[in-house]
């Protein structure tokens, strides 16, 4: 390497800059798959037919079992259908959701719920809701005039 | 006028300078009323009808000043850089100049929908958001413009290495023309997503769009573009910088190798900035986040090549001691004070990136203020802080005259940094902290929460003392082209010597072809078969509408 010209210096910087883009990159890849899934291929949509077949037509929280909760969810200008969700603490709650117009987003405070949503895609992402409280949720993509005024809250509720 | 002065070149500088530098002037304008609104304080009333709504003046700040100014700052700037640098004039002056045209021609059709509120779509402008076809068949012109310019360095290029067999490319004509390159290869993607989807759809050809296809084409250039503005700005640190501060490059075949890499690494990572995107497969995505690793690496060695170069600069104006070289930096000089302090901002903005491409951390900030606060250090600073800097030596070379009231220009240049530091940081822990979603008036959001107003103010006075540094400038840039001195030998461009022969460096580090054939199989492996995927399953199924 001498004769290419590289300083002792610098050849121990590229050694240690390289390896700790490596070890970022294992515990990357180790939280990809220990960790917060990444939303992926769900299903494809009409966005045309959004608002008229099921599941989206009718926006819903349904119980999947003890402490599992499906939410089929619409984003649209300028608000989520539904805009409020309760479950109970310690309940995981799976977001699937898409949009009849614009790009849209899903963010949810406190949480690692951040999620694109698109006209003609179907977003999944889940979350595990453990202390009881209110999270609210907001649009993070711009979607027009009143854009700020898209959000709602999923009310954990204490256990009885 | 000194013979070896290319007066055309100048001519053609000057105009895209010219240009940057109005756009600049009108972005910035929106920056500090964006984040008033956001304490609480809504000037957008007293713009109406001119300015019709907060969304039309985002939509100004970041077209203007992200896309505009850039664009014409950086093809102006490597047109000079690549002629001084060979000493040789352009081969074909009426290509660059055609070039110039379209630039020029598509910028004032897109800029009459966007004055006119009929393109308040943001600079990403995400169908099926629809704005008049003017607006995106102007910014294609621009794009195409910058093309055609881009031909005539290759020309130039070409015909210098033609006369000077098996002698080194001078490194910043190197780096210019790469940089070009690099951005004909990276533009592609927006040119298929403008002429293949939203130039037909929004001349009513076809019925509607894919919004998906269309985020990625978009991002294929999207994170690229970032270099396109960077690389600039690292010809300068690398190839000129060490030259001002009395120093010398500290490793020739590092320098080339750095931007080879940036080259081939630049494109295949766009993917990190769709991490939350539906109906892409997540194996991709950890693959454009190893491929952003690996550019992260160049950046690395950008670091240490450039902070030695500046510290034999500090050693040989008599600095000693471990950091005794830095106060012997020539800080009264606002050319190099920008630039130095653009590239310890950078370091600051590369670690937050580092953040940002770890894939599923990512979701933490995605669409956040943070990601706001990230590119603020980034492109608002590491590369416009340098780009003025640039522009205190090559207005007054291209003005003929002195600099005008270079203590006004040191103020501006640290004024800069004292803005950004708590308009950045306030960003960053917004987001982090908060989820505060980016994009949105937020003075007006219902959920606004009284404990994110502490930041948010601090936001504001940062973004006023950046907008109080923008006007500074102006008045250093237009007291230079209308009231300082005339010289008879204005300024040179700074060119740094290399510590070893530059006949030295390798000649595989002067090689285009083995480079240009291992980003093009990058490029395939990383977005082959996603794209076709995406392509075959299209549908053009979003109609588009106009919200604003």
């Amino acid at each position: 390497m001498n004769g290419f010209g590289v300083d002792s210096c610098e050849r121990w910087w590229m050694v240690a800059s390289g390896a700790i883009l490596a070890a970022f990159f294992v515990a990357v890849v180790i939280g990809a798959f220990y960790g917060f899934a990444l939303p992926g291929p769900e299903k494809r949509v009409d966005p045309g037919r959004v608002a008229v077949d099921p599941p989206f037509a009718e926006p819903a929280v349904l119980q999947r079992g003890p402490g599992r909760y499906d939410v089929y969810m619409r984003a649209q200008i300028w608000a989520f259908a539904p805009n409020e969700i309760r479950v109970p603490a310690g309940s995981t709650v799976t977001f699937y959701i898409t949009s009849p117009d614009l790009q849209h987003g899903l963010l949810i405070e406190r949480t690692n719920v951040n999620v694109m949503v698109l006209p003609g895609q179907v977003s999944k992402i889940a979350a595990r809701f453990d202390e009881p409280g209110e999270y609210r949720f907001f649009c993070q993509e711009y979607c027009g005039l009143a854009h700020h005024a898209m959000f709602g809250r999923v009310v954990v509720e204490p256990r009885p | 006028m000194p013979e070896d002065r290319f007066a055309l070149e100048e001519k053609l500088t000057a105009w895209h300078l010219g240009i940057a530098l109005g756009a600049l002037f009108l972005g910035t304008w929106f920056g500090p009323l964006q984040v008033l609104e956001h304490a609480g304080v809504d000037l957008y009333g007293v713009l109406a009808p001119g300015i019709q709504s907060y969304y039309q003046g985002l939509t100004l700040h970041g077209v203007l000043n992200a896309l505009v100014f850039t664009t014409f700052f950086i093809v102006g700037f490597l047109t000079f850089t690549t002629v001084y640098s060979l000493k040789t004039s352009l081969r074909f002056p009426r290509l660059n100049a055609a070039g110039l045209w379209l630039m020029a021609g598509g910028l004032v059709l897109a800029a009459a929908p966007l004055l006119l509120n009929d393109a308040t779509v943001l600079y990403t402008f995400y169908p099926p958001l629809k704005a008049s076809a003017l607006f995106y068949i102007g910014l294609t012109l621009v794009v195409v413009g910058s093309w055609v310019e881009g031909f005539g360095l290759y020309f130039t290029l070409g015909a210098w290495r033609a006369a000077h067999p098996g002698v080194r490319t001078p490194f910043i004509a190197f780096g210019s023309v790469l940089t070009m390159a690099m951005w004909q290869i990276a533009s592609l993607g927006i040119a298929a997503e403008m002429l293949a989807l939203l130039i037909p759809w929004s001349l009513g050809w076809v019925r509607g769009t894919d919004p998906l296809l269309a985020r990625t084409l978009f991002w294929f250039t999207g994170h690229p573009i970032v270099y396109f503005w960077l690389l600039p700005a690292y010809v300068s640190w690398y190839g000129m910088l060490p030259r001002q501060a009395g120093g010398k490059v500290f490793s020739d075949p590092l320098a080339r190798l750095a931007f080879w890499l940036f080259l081939v690494l630049s494109i295949p990572v766009g993917f990190h900035h769709q991490f939350a995107d539906p109906g892409i497969s997540p194996v991709w995505k950890a693959f454009h986040a190893l491929l952003t690793y690996a550019v992260s690496f160049p950046s690395l060695l950008t670091a240490f090549t450039v902070i030695a170069s500046l510290e034999l600069g500090g050693r040989a104006r008599g600095g000693t001691g471990l950091f005794g070289w830095v106060s012997k930096l020539p800080w009264r000089d606002p050319s190099f004070t920008a630039q130095a302090l653009a590239i310890v901002t950078f370091a600051l903005g590369g670690i937050g990136g580092i953040i940002n491409a770890s894939y599923n951390v990512d979701l933490i900030v995605h669409n956040t203020l943070w990601i706001v606060g990230h590119f603020h250090l980034t492109l608002a600073t590491a590369v416009v802080l340098s780009f003025i800097g640039i522009s205190y030596w090559l207005v007054p070379r291209l003005a003929g005259r002195e600099l005008w009231s270079p203590r006004t220009a040191l103020v501006q240049a640290w004024l800069w940094v004292a803005g950004m530091a708590p308009f950045s940081i306030s960003h960053h822990l917004l987001g982090f902290r908060f989820g505060v979603p980016r994009r949105t008036m937020l003075g007006a959001a219902p959920y606004l929460a009284p404990e994110w107003n502490p930041l948010l103010v601090v936001a504001a006075i940062g973004g006023v003392l950046l907008w109080t540094s923008v006007v500074l400038y102006f008045i250093v840039i237009l007291g230079t082209v209308l009231a300082s001195r005339r010289v008879a030998n204005p300024a040179e461009m700074p060119v740094a010597e290399a510590v070893r022969d530059v006949q030295e460096t390798p000649a595989w580090l002067d090689a285009w072809r083995p480079w240009l054939i291992a980003t093009v199989i990058l490029i395939v492996l990383s977005y082959g078969w996603p794209l076709a995927e995406l392509v075959r399953n299209a549908e053009l199924s979003a109609p588009g509408m106009r919200v604003w």
